[in-house]
């Protein structure tokens, strides 16, 4: 990452790095030491477009229970489950 | 819904500002399956599936509200009425000069608003856009299981 860096120190960037790198779950962290900023941003994205995937899949598969199920009755436990510390 | 707790300390907490943006997450998603059921009892299942993905989006943009660069994005597409695409398949940038240039490109895809982002302003917009999404997902499947039980 070289070529649109503002006035930001190697120590900056580096920080920011190792905190997405905190982001990502266990399995994807293997092998994105400090080192190879590359494979960090790699697993990064392939991060992101597991998360869309999931957000069409899950819209799927509500769009599907919507139409047997009643929500009304629904709301009140979902709500709980919702604010459930 | 838990929160991913925190390692660094008082410094800076990420949870700081996800906690009440949870909660309008919530209600705005909520409100919003409840309108599309109302509305869509006709419509095919792949039409409402549509309208629950953006709604997904426009909870996550509006609890992000305007201090971020990726929801600021967000909210221009929604509010414009565009198809909310996000590229899956990325065609082979030509010939990298380096291997790390690639990613941050691609990664400019993915996050709104990324192309007209240096990269640290990147790196910052990314940790809080997955934040944001984990979040969602992790509602989403909350409903799921509160209405399949």
């Amino acid at each position: 990452m070289s070529s649109r860096r503002s006035r930001i120190s190697e120590e900056e960037i580096a920080e920011l790095l190792s905190k997405l790198q905190s982001l990502l779950p266990e399995a994807r962290r293997r092998g994105t030491s400090r080192a190879s900023s590359a494979k960090l941003l790699k697993e990064t994205c392939n991060y992101i477009k597991s998360l869309h995937r999931e957000v069409d899949d899950l819209s799927d598969r509500l769009s599907e229970m919507m139409a047997t199920m009643d929500m009304d009755s629904a709301q009140a436990e979902i709500i709980r489950s919702l604010f459930r510390p | 819904m838990e929160s991913k707790s925190s390692t660094t300390g008082n410094r800076d907490n990420p949870n700081r500002n996800l906690h009440g943006s949870k909660t309008m997450m919530a209600s705005h998603f909520l409100r919003a399956l409840f309108r599309i059921q109302q509305t869509s009892t006709s419509s095919s299942s792949a039409g409402r599936s549509r309208r629950i993905r953006r709604a997904a989006y426009a909870s996550m943009a509006y609890s992000a509200g305007t201090r971020r660069a990726w929801s600021r994005a967000l909210l221009r597409k929604l509010r414009s009425r565009a198809r909310l695409r996000f590229p899956r398949r990325l065609s082979r940038a030509a010939t990298p000069q380096r291997r790390d240039m690639d990613q941050a490109q691609v990664l400019r895809k993915l996050v709104p608003g990324g192309p007209s982002m240096d990269d640290c302003k990147l790196l910052e917009e990314t940790a809080d856009y997955i934040r944001f999404l984990t979040t969602q997902v992790r509602l989403m499947q909350t409903v799921m299981d509160s209405v399949s039980s």
